[in-house]
């Protein structure tokens, strides 16, 4: 097996996960990412996803939705402004919010705020993603 | 010398505003626990921002981003940080002289004040108030800061105004807190690490695109740090206030039970000499 990664992800209110990993993948604005150990020093910007942490045979997952992250060759910092394990979720109310923005979606209003609707439903389908993974 | 029913009544009310200045004491320093809890937490993430932003900023030097020059606004968005309660000592009025006595142009500003004495405070001296958002001082959560952020934020973007402040207690420890003003926008970070300490950095997607993405959520967690920091520095500010508030009313007992004896004293020596007076007069 490769070299380990260290993995650090912190939210303003508490450190969320420490710890050495094999492979973090997430959503970027650019697309889907997946890190190894030794990746190229890079910044980018969360979008609503799903988190997975791979280390050895197990995988872990988390939704993480907005927030940017920095890579380094040896480490990676998730600098998350939300992220929720999946136990944290609570798949009713995502399930609501996601009805919400697609109706919203939807409706073809012109004073909607079509950008912050796309947001909400992304928010939610990556909460709803999350909570089934586990 | 007032009577002995004076006194007593007197001490029964400094008695039982000390329960009270006591009780508010050991609830301050239990918040304050707590807040402290908080901020040393979230530590942490803001020393990572920082060092993002000032990486991020030392490489994009030559590049002509809106945040980082001042628009022709000569607004002042001031974003007041105070408590909601007062009884903390000096911990509001020095927020609110911090932004009164400076160079700033009274005119020149708008207030986005966060807590209620700062509020109050500058709306009756007429100052422009903008968006209120005293509610989020009681339980500071990021969510609120993001809200706040945007609104700044935006009104920075659209020429509303050409700078943005924050006014805030720093938490240093618990019994020394320091008013701060923190300009945020537009953003100057000296950086003195050489080029070579530097970490180079590539930016997905570009760095102008990603200033506009990044320096919000930089705002933002300067704003929920200055949130987090004053929570803890109003109720430390408290606690020592309660503290003086309850030693004065020790003080202020002692020397009142010290009168009442001594009036209770007098009053039984009176007696006695009436009633042996009486006594001589019949025998």
């Amino acid at each position: 097996m490769a070299e380990k990664l260290k993995l650090t992800i912190v939210t303003p209110d508490r450190e969320f996960y420490k710890d050495d990993v094999d492979m973090v993948e997430f959503n970027t604005t650019e697309g889907e990412i997946g890190i190894y150990q030794g990746h190229a020093p890079l910044s980018v910007i969360v979008k609503p996803g799903i988190l997975a942490i791979t280390q050895g045979e197990t995988v872990k997952n988390a939704a993480l939705h907005a927030g940017f992250v920095q890579i380094l060759p040896e480490e990676v910092t998730i600098l998350a402004e939300i992220i929720e394990w999946p136990g944290e979720i609570d798949e009713q109310r995502a399930e609501a919010a996601r009805q919400r923005a697609e109706d919203r979606l939807k409706g073809n209003d012109n004073s909607l705020d079509v950008a912050r609707a796309e947001a909400a439903l992304l928010r939610s389908l990556a909460r709803i993603n999350a909570a089934k993974l586990n | 010398m007032a009577s002995m029913r004076d006194i007593k009544r007197r001490k029964g009310s400094v008695q039982s505003t000390q329960q009270i200045t006591k009780a508010m004491k050991l609830v301050s320093t239990v918040k304050l626990q707590r807040a402290k809890g908080r901020a040393e937490k979230s530590k942490t993430y803001f020393n990572c921002m920082y060092d993002t932003v000032v990486s991020m900023l030392s490489k994009a030097g030559e590049i002509n981003h809106p945040y980082l020059k001042p628009n022709n606004s000569p607004k002042k968005a001031v974003i007041v940080i105070t408590g909601n309660r007062g009884l903390a000592g000096g911990y509001n009025s020095n927020i609110t002289k911090l932004v009164r006595d400076n160079d700033w142009n009274k005119n020149d500003l708008i207030i986005y004040p966060i807590g209620t004495k700062g509020r109050d405070t500058f709306a009756r001296l007429g100052y422009e108030m903008g968006e209120d958002y005293s509610s989020a001082i009681e339980e500071p959560i990021y969510a609120d800061a993001m809200k706040i952020s945007s609104q700044v934020v935006n009104d920075f973007a659209t020429g509303k105004v050409g700078e943005i402040y924050i006014v805030y207690t720093g938490f240093k420890n618990t019994v020394t807190h320091i008013p701060t003003r923190l300009k945020l926008l537009p953003i100057k970070i000296e950086d003195e690490r050489s080029d070579a300490d530097k970490a180079v950095l590539d930016f997905e997607p570009e760095t102008e695109e990603a200033i506009d993405l990044i320096i919000p959520k930089y705002i933002t967690s300067l704003i929920y740090g200055a949130m987090i920091e004053s929570v803890a520095s109003e109720n430390g500010a408290r606690m020592q206030a309660m503290d003086n508030a309850t030693n004065n009313a020790e003080e202020m007992i002692s020397s009142l039970s010290l009168l009442y004896n001594r009036a209770r004293q007098s009053a039984i020596t009176q007696e006695l000499t009436e009633i042996i007076a009486g006594a001589q007069a019949i025998s």
